[in-house]
């Protein structure tokens, strides 16, 4: 766990300098396009994650592996800032740029349908006595919510929207400059390695919990059948 | 739940439980289909309410009823803008279409000749198009001041005659002093008649 948060430090301290301080403004936005070095690469998570989260509820519900129910229990509070993060550096990018905090065309809607499911995810999981059944019901709404990621990938493409269509993941290559481009890479890598590391550490943290909750049940038990041996004088 | 995920282990793909797991995946494919169906169905269908705006072709096509406000969306015509104290004046094409839109307010920063815009308000009787509000729409195209300067000197983009050129022409494009994507604060650019690249 050390080497993955100073990997993700390693990758994301220079990427920052790269992107912030190095990158050049664009023609038009000027300063404030560095946003994008945030919002992207939070965008990206956003749906990767869900992806994933998809995946691991996928293998909970067909091979009932109780490590796959943790680790969509434990991606959703992370996949959830991420979202929020996308969402509100795109408000404050928005404002100056188009003339308007939020509007209500087809990206912005979807995306913010997607922080939904990342929080109802997170809720469901945690709401039911049973947790079993709470991955349960949590498992079906992650996959139930998979058909609105191409909603959100396409929305740009399928109807008119204020927010432009993709810049990178396009056909003709990228419409932006490779001085910008190799910031932006950087930054989602550097991103991407702490989204990891913090689901990691969530993932294990949770693992450790119910070691715990084991080894304190045991003793427990142990102790009701012998109450005098099992304090230590 | 454990104790099914150790059945399996020990049965190996054979038995009841491989069974189980094996209807299980076919449940949710076909849950998968249904919901993918339903879902492309609606979009479908509520196709005309997803758009954020109409263009000017969509609105000669089909004008949206009397007093009935709409959103209108295109590149701001080259030459057009008059700004006559609060009020501006420009119109709105699409290439195939052009339709005349006043509007009394702040515009965005990013609003000129050749960006995109979306406005929101109504038709007036002689045609013209009454914005209470405009929302600049950029293009999905970064680039440096350099690189744009070497275009627009070049001849292969006037910003004002809108989108830019292909990417592939440009976003690689060497900018003088500029090394490994970095700017350099020069406005010299080259030509992209011969767009030089960088290794990557």
């Amino acid at each position: 766990m050390p080497w993955l948060w100073a990997a993700s430090l390693a990758v994301l301290l220079p990427a920052a300098a790269w992107a912030l301080l190095l990158s050049p403004a664009d023609w038009q936005q000027g300063e404030t396009v560095r946003i994008m070095y945030v919002h992207v690469p939070m965008a990206w998570l956003a749906m990767s994650g869900y992806a994933g989260l998809a995946l691991a509820s996928a293998v909970a519900l067909i091979w009932k592996h109780p490590l796959a129910d943790l680790a969509a229990r434990e991606i959703s509070p992370v996949g959830a800032v991420a979202t929020a993060l996308c969402l509100a550096t795109g408000s404050l990018w928005g404002r100056p740029m188009w003339g308007t905090w939020w509007a209500w065309d087809a990206r912005m809607t979807s995306v913010l349908v997607l922080f939904f499911l990342w929080m109802g995810h997170a809720a469901i999981t945690r709401a039911f006595e049973d947790e079993e059944r709470g991955a349960r019901m949590g498992a079906i709404l992650a996959l139930v919510g998979v058909v609105n990621l191409p909603i959100v990938k396409f929305s740009v493409d399928w109807w008119n929207t204020l927010h432009q269509p993709a810049s990178v993941a396009r056909m003709g290559g990228p419409s932006l400059h490779v001085s910008m481009l190799g910031p932006l890479i950087a930054c989602a890598v550097g991103f991407s390695l702490l989204f990891a590391t913090l689901v990691l550490a969530r993932v294990r943290a949770a693992v450790m919990e119910r070691r715990v909750q084991a080894l304190e049940l045991a003793r427990a038990r142990e102790a009701d059948r012998a109450p005098a041996e099992a304090l230590p004088a | 739940m454990s104790g099914a995920a150790s059945t399996i282990r020990r049965g190996g793909g054979l038995g009841v439980a491989a069974a189980k797991r094996r209807r299980r995946i076919w449940v949710m494919a076909l849950c998968g289909l249904g919901i993918g169906a339903a879902a492309a169905l609606a979009l479908t269908a509520f196709q005309d309410n997803l758009v954020f705006f109409r263009s000017p072709s969509d609105i000669v096509a089909a004008a949206p009823p009397d007093g009935r406000a709409f959103r209108l969306g295109g590149l701001v015509e080259a030459g057009s803008v008059v700004r006559d104290g609060a009020e501006a004046r420009f119109r709105v094409t699409d290439g195939a279409n052009t339709i005349a839109v006043t509007y009394r307010g702040v515009l965005p920063d990013l609003f000129r000749e050749g960006q995109g815009v979306v406005a929101l308000g109504k038709l007036r009787p002689d045609g013209g198009f009454a914005a209470s509000e405009v929302l600049a729409r950029h293009d999905e195209t970064y680039m440096p001041p350099e690189v744009k300067d070497a275009l627009q000197r070049s001849g292969h983009w006037n910003p004002e005659q809108g989108a830019a050129p292909p990417a592939s022409g440009w976003n690689t494009m060497q900018t003088s002093g500029q090394t490994s994507g970095q700017t350099s604060g020069q406005t010299t650019g080259q030509p992209p008649a011969q767009p030089t690249r960088t290794g990557g």
